[in-house]
């Protein structure tokens, strides 16, 4: 079997060949751009979280009339979640995790003159604080009841930094290249130091596309505000069934405030990265659409080739070609116009991703990519052309015979 | 001829309905992707108030930190929000025809009716003029005026939703709302106001909806109305108070302005210009002078409300279009060339190269037709789809007439230059060489 009669075969049909090449490079430059920002995304979405978050209620109450008392009305819900069934642990928390809404700060290393300054996400937080996110400690210790500082609008130290934090892992090495933080001072941009007392393995702040979502501070705080949010962990698997629980046993508890947003924290992280999953689908979609276009104009060209070639074949078989002969010269003939795809293809896709991440800042393609979606489109164009080639070995000799 | 044409195309596609529908199916496939994301992308960047977006403009100065910019990626731009002090100060302007300040806030709404559990609600403090400059229409009532601002006057606007759910649509003006611990005197009420982009205020998101109440924003200080949008500071400054918080260097107000004129414009620019270096006397205001005026248009560009994903995405659905012509060129040519011997017959019985190229344009034109069909059914099923991924996508991803006629006008304008090498083939076709054979 030599190559060089397909060749001349294949410049007599110039265009056919011309739409199959068209057709593989461009799906291989769409493909392999596609698949690597799918990869991308979904790496983004599925990284650890270190909390339980399936397990997790969270809602908010906004309190209102003139005798609303914030703090003693949090101390009462928290004592009534707490006792209801199925409920895990409570915490008190003026931002939920992954949510999208929340309060971030910058943090410094040491109170002096040359300082570090991080960003960090805060939460102020009750000792249920561990079971109700569910993280793991990675040294000292979590906050116990005494550690909590209720403070009204009107005490002195309304203010005041508090004395102890918690912090991340993530967030501990980004301020001393160590994750053995505990006993040490950090400080905020006035300079007023706390002690971490603890840290946590890991855990992660409101804004998922934020850089710094996992450095984390938790403060044993709970401030005389209007608003506060709850995270209730609940037994597992009973997320979804205790959010109107949980609801309604608010609302019945105390008229003076208002329930709203409850939700499960799964629910919230969905809607956080709705925006990645949905390119994701999108380019998923539109890959396999690809393929099946792809193929079928493979199928479509060769069954065209074929057809305008009956004569041929039949002479061919007449004067002595096997079967087998028939379907290898029309797989190697597409094997050809899927190579030449491939190799413009290549160029385009990264020409493409260059491009790309030029204009709207995305990440360098990393090139195993090429060789993975040229291995694929061989694999395609092989299956294309299958059912055309057998389909041209079944031509019988005595059609050579015939005028057609 | 046309219809003569027409009814050719359609008795050969009736011929091959297979072939056919499969050549509609990839003009369509590659139409209904590609318009899912355009429309997206159409709707996003399309101007939210056409009558007067190049009349209103957002205001920026740049009151950062000296040591930093407030955007990392771009040094260039000043924050996009005012501090309380700078927005109260800009009113004092007397050249724009209108000009607002506002901010928006969090507040339990109970409307004193025990059939309606009190809810949360958004709220918008703004300066009397919001609501003729940006064209939101009243169903009952009006806005305040200065001397309700400067009184103190607690009164408030309704959204028409809101007023729906207090009062089930009535007309409300006179009643008495409470948002907090304060009472609020119904003053008007909005009819239906839905901008698709909320390009007056992007900070909580550009496909945010519009707020439930709105209220005076001379209250905020006598009330102390807490921050509920979006508030950012840089100054190492002790905030123990809503006073310090109203004299801090934080920004979480919006300013806008309305200038009909050139002149009107150059002369804010300067007036401006003024304000910042009197403030810079003052010691603030460290950073290089870096005013902007951006008109509406401009704004959504710097406020980045198309995302980049986006356009990435319309891009690659472009590209997957061109590979779904690739493909229906091919079948076409498939398909042209098998009637070869008919065309050669009609040519030799004296049909022109013409009129056997117009007929199979036609014959095309009618493929392209159907798969713009099939497309807008697919892209209307992508948006459906898109919605419910996107839970706060909002009436972002709708279809309009005017989209409907893009798809159509994209399907038939690809198809037709996709068709025209088959169709080109088809015509040299030489009488002689096909009836030969025969």
């Amino acid at each position: 079997m030599t190559i060089r009669p397909i060749f001349s075969a294949l410049l007599r049909n110039r265009t056919g060949a011309i739409l199959v090449v068209g057709q593989i490079a461009l799906t291989l430059a769409v493909v392999v751009n596609a698949v690597f920002i799918i990869q991308q995304r979904l790496e983004h979405v599925g990284r650890p979280t270190g909390m339980d978050v399936d397990n997790i209620v969270a809602t908010r109450v906004q309190g209102f009339g003139e005798d609303y008392d914030h703090l003693a009305t949090i101390r009462e819900d928290v004592a009534m979640l707490e006792a209801l069934p199925g409920v895990a642990a409570v915490t008190t928390s003026n931002a939920i995790p992954l949510s999208g809404s929340g309060s971030a700060s910058g943090w410094r290393d040491t109170d002096g003159e040359e300082y570090r300054t991080i960003n960090g996400n805060y939460m102020n937080v009750t000792n249920g604080a561990q079971d109700a996110f569910g993280f793991e400690m990675y040294a000292g210790r979590a906050f116990t009841p005494e550690d909590i500082m209720w403070r009204y609008d009107d005490d002195e130290n309304r203010h005041d930094m508090p004395g102890i934090v918690m912090i991340t892992k993530d967030m501990a090495i980004a301020l001393f290249d160590t994750p053995d933080a505990v006993g040490r001072m950090m400080y905020n941009s006035l300079g007023e130091g706390t002690q971490i007392i603890g840290v946590i393995d890991r855990m992660m702040g409101s804004w998922v596309g934020w850089d710094d979502v996992t450095n984390v501070a938790l403060f044993p705080t709970v401030n005389d505000d209007t608003w506060i949010r709850y995270a209730v962990r609940v037994e597992p698997g009973q997320a979804d069934a205790m959010v109107p629980v949980i609801e309604k046993a608010l609302e019945d508890f105390n008229v003076g405030r208002v329930v709203t947003g409850t939700r499960t924290m799964e629910s919230m992280a969905k809607r956080s990265y709705s925006r990645d999953t949905a390119v994701a689908v999108i380019l998923i979609i539109v890959v396999v659409l690809l393929f099946v276009v792809a193929g079928l104009g493979i199928v479509g060209l060769a069954s065209f080739t074929v057809n305008q070639r009956t004569k041929q074949i039949g002479t061919r078989r007449a004067i002595g070609a096997r079967k087998r002969d028939i379907i290898i010269y029309f797989m190697t003939e597409n094997w050809l116009l899927t190579t030449v795809g491939v190799s413009i293809g290549s160029i385009l896709a990264i020409a493409l991703n260059l491009w790309m991440s030029e204009v709207f800042d995305l990440e360098r393609l990393n090139y195993w990519y090429v060789p993975a979606g040229i291995a694929s489109l061989w694999l395609l164009g092989l299956v294309a052309a299958a059912g055309p080639a057998r389909r041209a070995s079944k031509i019988s000799p005595a059609i050579a015979t015939r005028t057609v | 001829m046309f219809g003569y044409y027409l009814r050719l195309g359609i008795k050969s596609i009736r011929r091959h309905p297979a072939l056919s529908f499969l050549m509609m199916l990839a003009v369509g496939l590659g139409i209904g992707v590609s318009m899912t994301l355009f429309s997206l992308h159409y709707t996003m960047s399309s101007d939210p108030i056409p009558e007067k977006s190049d009349q209103l403009f957002a205001v920026r100065i740049d009151n950062w930190d000296p040591e930093d910019s407030y955007y990392e990626s771009r040094p260039d731009e000043p924050p996009p929000q005012h501090t309380y002090r700078d927005s109260q100060a800009l009113l004092t302007s007397d050249i724009p025809t209108r000009q607002i300040a506002m901010h928006k806030s969090y507040f339990a709404l109970d409307g004193g009716n025990d059939d309606v559990k009190p809810f949360l609600v958004t709220s918008r403090q703004t300066t009397k003029d919001f609501f003729e400059m940006f064209n939101v229409p009243f169903m009952f009532g009006s806005s305040w005026d200065a001397a309700t601002e400067d009184a103190l006057e607690q009164v408030a606007v309704l959204s028409k939703a809101t007023n729906e759910k207090v009062f089930g649509g009535e007309n409300s003006v006179g009643k008495t709302i409470r948002l907090g611990s304060h009472d609020f005197r119904v003053i008007g009420v909005l009819d239906t106001w839905e901008p698709k982009i909320k390009y007056y205020d992007v900070n909580n998101g550009p496909i945010d909806e519009s707020e439930d109440v709105f209220l005076p924003m001379s209250l905020t200080a006598a009330l102390e109305l807490p921050a509920g949008g979006n508030t950012n500071c840089w100054k190492d400054e002790e905030i123990n108070s809503f006073e310090d918080m109203l004299n801090s260097e934080c920004v979480w107000t919006q300013f806008w302005v309305e200038l009909n004129t050139e002149q009107q414009k150059a002369a804010y620019s300067d007036w401006l210009d003024g304000y910042v270096t009197e403030q810079k006397a003052l010691g603030r205001f460290e950073r290089p002078m870096n005013n902007r005026i951006d008109d509406v248009m401009s704004w959504i560009k710097v406020n980045e409300v198309v995302p980049d994903d986006l356009t990435v995405l319309v891009g690659l659905a472009f590209l997957f279009l061109a590979v779904c012509l690739f493909n229906a060129v091919g079948l076409l040519l498939a398909r042209f060339l098998a009637k070869s011997p008919v065309i050669a017959l009609r040519r030799a019985v004296g049909a022109s190269k013409t009129s056997i190229f117009s007929q199979h344009l036609v014959e095309v034109g009618l493929i392209g037709l159907g798969g713009g069909v099939i497309g807008i059914g697919l892209a209307l099923l992508g948006l459906m789809g898109l919605s419910k991924l996107i839970e706060d996508i909002g009436t972002v991803a709708s279809f309009s007439w005017s989209l409907g006629g893009i798809a159509i006008g994209l399907a038939l304008g690809a198809t037709l230059l996709a068709g025209i090498y088959p169709t080109w083939r088809i015509c040299r076709v030489q009488p002689s060489s096909q009836l030969k054979t025969q």
